[in-house]
């Protein structure tokens, strides 16, 4: 199990004398498909940031044997880990296909690079299939809507065959019902790669987290299951303020302790 | 972007081959002739600048450097070939007695120079390149750096008037590996030789942009931090496209010297390596032809408007540059497919039905 899981171990970043992230640990699996929520600054994306050589950290990030801080961003993504921004970013002048055949490339040797492409490789029609992507092969992903763009996002992280992808918050923006899609998608990718992924919406959350890490004003604020955190009274005070700290008890009793919790994110 | 009919783009380089090559030389006078083989020079440049700068993004503020490299190389070569076994006239004017410089005596060879021509820009621009994109240093950072290059380059060959002859430059060739320059059928040869190798260019442009290195390239103008996270260096991309830009412009600069036959300082500094810029954003510098044609036109309005009314050109070619970067970003290229969609626009939405309900909107 663990030769090809994530670990990371007591992780710390710092911004100029800020501690942005201060001491975190959480490891990931294939097969699961695992969180990493907070409120708004917890350090979700500097932690994904420090693991893909974005922000400097000390502590440690091991992928099976081999420690991936330190090293250059290009070399950590030669070593399998994937990963995609807040903010959707594909190459928008470019055609769908053109994307995916960039991100397939890596494994090409350099001169081929001179090369006009011919036909779709394989695991490019195999992504687009699995993506939905399908039919998008010529448009150019300038002008895919918000979800198509996420999910050519992950498509190029099938292709790219990370074994791990970091993704920061896929479904933002995204329909009821693309988040079903996307979520049930990372189902299916978590039976052979490790899916992290950094939310802030609670419902895709519960729906399709199989463990859950808390992150808070840098630090781990509780770990497990969707049911082990949501019952934990640090995370509902958290979510709820510190005002909220005598509901607490209340609302652990509600049903769905979490639903005020969106709310409270929106800002 | 990306044009999805790459035949056509060949078929336009061959007609575009059959008209400098064959029709040019039949229809112009010599003077013309040879005032288009300059322009050719240019347009090479240019297209180096369209690869590096239009589809690479990097703002290549000082291309003068690296046709500079050519320029001088070729026109070293030449100034020996015609003083024969005496040291340059230039040189013997300003010091009689001493002997011609270290750094003269290899061009002596046509092999050494030939090969400087394409070895010098390419180690230049790779050791610099190297040092710029590994730091990331990108933008306007760049375009500054690269414009000061060309700055002092210009100012250390005006300084060095025994080595290089300064201010006044290298001129009065006679021979051309051989060739008597004089001679009308060498000069069409020489001409004829600027034009093939603007051909060359832009096939070797034109593979590059259908190739994959071409995609990557464009990926990497347009979100490098995201390339970088697909396992590439972008700086290695940006490596390949500047060499290669930079070797274009050496072997623009050496064609130079034969078909005009004086290289200056005037030639490669800062308002040289501009005016190489302007043509390119005139004609739209992502597109396949647009850098070379752009540079021609400039290269023409010059010698044509420049030398009758030398300040209104001025004027004239800064006022077209701002209406292109106002209205046109992306060249007098981009025009066609314009007018295209213009055309095409009004059949698709009912604009002005929503105009009328709008108004009446407004009305009510
Ligand atoms: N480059 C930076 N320089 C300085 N401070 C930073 C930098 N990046 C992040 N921070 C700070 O570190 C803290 C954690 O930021 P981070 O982006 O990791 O939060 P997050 O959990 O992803 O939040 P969000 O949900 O808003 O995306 C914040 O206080 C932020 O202001
Ligand atoms: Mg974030």
């Amino acid at each position: 199990m663990t030769d090809d899981s994530l670990v990371v171990t007591d992780l710390h970043v710092e911004f100029s004398g800020f501690v942005a992230v201060g001491g975190v640990s959480f490891d990931a699996h294939p097969g699961e498909v695992r969180f990493l929520i907070g409120p708004n600054g917890a350090g979700k994306t500097t932690c994904i940031d420090a693991v893909t050589g974005l922000a400097k950290a000390t502590g440690s990030a091991r992928l099976g044997e081999r420690e991936l801080l330190g090293r250059p961003v290009h070399k950590i993504v030669r070593l399998g880990i994937g990963r995609t921004f807040q903010t959707a970013s594909v190459f928008d002048e470019l055609t769908v296909l053109q994307n995916l055949d960039i991100a397939a490339g890596r494994h090409r040797p350099s001169v081929s690079l001179l090369r006009a492409r011919r036909g779709v490789e394989e695991s490019i029609e195999q992504a687009l299939e699995e993506t939905g992507l399908a039919g998008e092969l010529a448009t150019p992903a300038g002008i895919l809507s918000h979800g198509q763009k996420q999910w050519l996002e992950i498509a190029m992280l099938l292709v790219q065959d990370a074994k791990v992808l970091l993704l920061d918050e896929p479904v933002a923006g995204m329909s009821q019902d693309e988040r079903t899609a996307t979520g049930e998608l990372l189902q299916r990718i978590a039976a052979k790669r490790i899916v992290l992924v950094v939310e802030h919406d609670m419902d895709f959350m519960r729906r399709f987290a199989t463990r859950v890490t808390v992150l808070h004003q840098g630090k781990v604020l509780s770990q497990g299951t969707v049911a082990d955190v949501q019952a934990d009274p640090r995370v509902q005070e958290v979510y709820l303020g510190t005002a909220g700290a005598a509901t607490t008890a209340a609302m652990s009793a509600v049903p769905e302790p979490v639903a005020g919790t969106r709310q409270g994110q929106e800002d | 972007m990306t044009k999805p009919k790459p035949w056509l783009s060949l078929s336009g380089i061959g007609v575009f081959a059959v008209l400098l090559l064959a029709v040019a030389p039949l229809v112009l006078t010599d003077h013309w002739l040879n005032n288009l083989g300059k322009y050719c020079c240019w347009a090479i440049a240019a297209v180096g600048i369209g690869l590096a700068w239009g589809r690479g993004g990097m703002l290549v503020m000082g291309q003068g450097v690296f046709f500079a490299l050519g320029a001088y190389a070729m026109a070293m070569h030449l100034t020996l070939e015609t003083a024969g076994d005496r040291i340059p006239g230039f040189m013997v004017l300003y010091d009689p007695l001493a002997p011609l410089p270290m750094f003269w005596e290899p061009f002596r060879s046509a092999g050494f120079t030939l090969l400087a021509i394409v070895l010098l820009p390419v180690l230049l621009a790779g050791l610099l390149g190297y040092a710029l994109f590994k730091r990331r240093v990108k933008g306007a950072y760049f375009a500054i750096l690269t414009q000061a290059l060309a700055v002092a380059l210009a100012t250390l060959i005006s300084s060095t008037i025994r080595e290089t002859g300064g201010d006044t430059g290298l001129s009065d060739f006679k021979y051309f590996f051989g060739f008597v320059l004089n001679d009308p059928a060498n000069k069409l040869m020489v001409y004829l030789i600027a034009a093939a190798l603007l051909i060359v260019c832009l096939l070797a442009v034109w593979q590059l942009y259908r190739s994959r290195f071409g995609e990557l390239l464009v990926a990497t103008r347009d979100a490098e931090e995201r390339v970088r996270f697909l396992g590439y260096d972008p700086a290695n991309v940006k490596l390949v496209a500047f060499v290669v830009s930079a070797l274009m412009a050496s072997i623009g600069g050496a064609m130079f010297v034969p078909i005009v036959g004086i290289i200056t300082p005037a030639e490669i500094g800062a308002a040289a390596s501009v005016l190489m810029i302007a043509g390119v954003a005139l004609g739209g510098r992502a597109s396949l032809f647009g850098p070379a044609l752009g540079a021609m036109a400039v290269g023409w309005g010059q010698s044509s408007l420049g030398s009758t009314w030398p300040e209104g050109w001025t004027y004239i070619l800064g006022l077209l540059f701002i209406v292109v970067i106002l209205f046109l970003p992306n060249g007098l290229s981009s025009l066609p497919a314009r007018f295209a969609a213009a055309r095409r626009r009004p059949a698709e939405q009912p604009a002005p039905a929503i105009a009328v309900a709008e108004l009446e909107e407004v009305r009510s």
